[in-house]
């Protein structure tokens, strides 16, 4: 079985802030890899360790996203794909979807491409199904527990809202796991020094099948940010110093009907 | 618009090519003697990246979208086995007063099997056309056939604007619909607001949510966006029905690789997104002990307990009562917050309740931009405190 999952890299932190001419500050330049990608990692890996197989990892990103793909390595993966140009800057859900897709299939044929349940750093959640669309391969969401791996399909318990569903999906197919399906294991010291010289393999626009630079980045992305600015903050606030705090926060409840005093 | 190109002499196996295509737009032409593509290609790309080298060229045009084609502010019916989910009336809501800006009909696209009485109720909720895609194909969620039946909506309707309620379902379905069409989606909007050229202003916590930003799909259509339960003000019932119920014809094609086995309900949990009073503990609860004045104070008030990132990561709270980004987004008519620092994550789940009184040590900690009430006191007097105020009163009663 060969599996493939989606990994991106992220700020450690997510304090940004914004200047006077509106633009953005990152302070920390940590980067570490997005947390909902281990549990993606980790259940391909116990899939592998299950089917036999190979677990093959893909990011976008700068050069140093490199990093992740090390770490992944320590983790027990096989192959990773870097996928890095500078046409692929600025990119949305749409044009990120499809620049992970032509990376896919640069990268070989899989039975199952996994992903994490969303980053922390765009919390959207919807890069997966866009590049199973691409892809033209069905994909479940939501994934809590893998029930069993057949040869030919995969059956998954999925979190819905009111209830639980068993579901069985043919390969190929992309699915995206909730946190905590399995607890994800810690990169070995062994492995590191064993993958320390581990080919990554990097793939440019050039090396992708479309290589209409308008497909890819900032060119590539219907949605434009027209501008950032702080949350509004609020203006009719109170503010309350002082003593007897608890007895004002009492009144105050009393008068907005929340409690009703008896008297 | 774009469209496939067909290389004849590239195409080795016919039968082959033809199966390429998830959309069976591909076809072998009798008369012509040649593979053509036909209308139901959705330019997915799938021919030219996985067909026989150059056998499938794209052949485009540059961008260009006639605005004045695409009418209406449709809504996602997101239900549970026909069961609406209360999303649904909200962004109704949400898309009459767009709509209404720019002239635009009001829609709604309603998918699922036996669904005919709860697409009815709808009228009475404002919607112009309820457009039915009732089939028992539809009973339970799969992609498939759910993503066939939206994309026909989409290709006979041409609507401006899609509105989803940010579901687990929703979150499944939007992109997919949305990249069936490339075109642009935005997740988890606060703040919805339509220009007059028909652009959707979509504005949402960027970042981890510290910072808002605004995003518009200026040459695209329709434009999609996700909108989470407990954002939008839900539309009033009214008292007579108003526009129409169109039952419209399934795709052909509705064949799923995914089949739900079994579903099985899961077992009824408390939860905070419905609670109209939250007391939330904080960063500043030292000991898991210290809980108990916190559920005694939403004891007296009839609410739940809620709690941050901090809290569920010394393992003292279900992170099922979080709030948050990472957590659940809750707007309750009263929220008073314990030694809570108001991170930017934090926030971004609360910001719409309706009274939040804040209780925190530091006068500059951030909770204070978002309350109505800033208590700079420390949680260990003034709960207490007002604790004891009630329990008098109490007595007073006995």
């Amino acid at each position: 079985m060969k599996t493939l999952v989606c990994i991106k890299q992220v700020p450690g932190t997510t304090e940004v802030e914004v200047d006077d001419n509106g633009n953005l500050i990152r302070s920390g330049v940590d980067a570490k890899m997005n947390p909902y990608d281990l549990y993606a990692l980790e259940t391909a890996l116990k899939l592998q360790e299950d089917q036999k197989g190979e677990v093959s990892v893909i990011t976008m990103g700068p050069p140093q996203s490199k990093e992740v793909i090390r770490e992944a390595y320590m983790m027990g993966v096989n192959q990773g794909f870097l996928l890095t140009d500078r046409r692929f800057a600025g990119a949305d859900v749409l044009a990120t979807s499809y620049t992970l897709a032509q990376g896919a299939y640069q990268a070989g044929d899989f039975d199952l491409i996994l992903c994490g349940k969303q980053t922390t750093d765009g919390d959207t959640a919807q890069v997966g199904p866009e590049m199973a669309e691409y892809l033209g391969i069905p994909h479940v969401a939501n994934v809590k527990t893998i029930v069993e791996c057949k040869e030919n399909s995969l059956i998954v318990e999925v979190e819905m809202p009111t209830s639980i569903q068993t579901v069985e999906v043919n390969f190929p197919c992309l699915i995206t796991v909730e946190k905590g399906i399995f607890q994800p294991r810690l990169p070995s010291y062994r492995l590191k020094k064993k993958t320390k010289y581990q080919e990554i393999t990097e793939l440019s626009l050039d090396h992708f099948k479309d290589i209409n630079e308008k497909r890819y980045g900032l060119s590539g992305s219907p949605t434009q940010v027209e501008r950032i600015f702080p949350p509004e903050q609020n203006t009719t606030s109170e503010r309350w110093e002082g003593e007897n705090l608890g007895d004002k926060l009492y009144q105050t409840l009393v008068d907005l009907k929340f409690l009703y005093e008896n008297k | 618009m774009a469209k496939i190109i067909v290389n004849q002499e590239k195409i080795k196996d016919i039968d082959e090519a033809i199966k390429l295509c998830p959309f069976d737009a591909i076809e072998w032409n009798e008369k012509e003697r040649e593979v053509g593509i036909t209308a139901a290609c959705k330019v997915c790309m799938i021919c030219v990246n996985k067909g026989p080298e150059g056998a499938f060229e794209l052949e485009e045009d540059d961008i260009y979208i006639d605005k004045s084609q695409w009418k209406g502010v449709a809504v996602y019916v997101d239900h549970d086995e026909g069961q609406v989910h209360p999303v649904t009336h909200e962004l109704i809501g949400k898309a009459r007063e767009l709509a209404d800006k720019i002239g635009h009909p009001v829609y709604a696209v309603f998918i699922g099997s036996d669904i005919q009485k709860q697409a009815e109720d709808l009228r009475y909720y404002g919607v112009d056309e309820v457009f039915v895609y009732d089939n028992p194909a539809f009973q339970d969620f799969t992609i498939e056939p759910y993503t066939a039946a939206f994309s026909d909506f989409i290709d006979k309707v041409s609507p401006s604007t899609v509105l989803v309620g940010a579901t687990p379902l929703g979150r499944s379905l939007a992109p997919r619909v949305a990249a069936r069409f490339k075109t642009g989606l935005t997740a988890d909007c606060t703040i919805l607001d339509m220009k007059e050229d028909t652009d959707l202003v979509q504005i949402r916590p960027a970042f981890g949510g510290n910072i808002m930003a605004q995003i518009c799909t200026p040459k695209h259509r329709p434009q999609f966006a996700t909108v989470r339960y407990k954002i939008m003000d839900a539309a009033q019932r009214l008292d007579k029905a108003v526009g129409k119920v169109t039952n419209c014809e399934p795709p052909k094609n509705l064949a799923s690789a995914i089949r739900v086995l079994d579903s099985k309900a899961k077992e009824i949990e408390e939860d905070i997104a419905d609670a109209e009073v939250i007391v939330v503990a904080g960063r500043a609860i030292k000991k898991e002990e210290d809980l108990e004045m916190i559920h005694m104070l939403a004891k007296e008030l009839g609410g739940k307990v809620a709690v941050t990132r901090p809290l569920i990561e010394a393992g003292w709270g279900d992170p099922k009562t979080q709030i948050g980004l990472s957590g659940r987004t809750v707007r309750p008519k009263l929220m008073i917050t314990c030694g809570v620092s108001g991170s930017v994550q934090f926030k971004a789940g609360m910001t719409n309740s309706d009274y939040v009184f804040a209780i925190n040590k530091d006068p500059n900690a951030e909770i204070f931009q978002v309350a109505h009430y800033g208590i700079i006191g420390d949680v260990y007097d003034v709960i207490p405190e007002l604790l004891a105020k009630m329990k008098k009163s109490e007595e007073v009663m006995a």
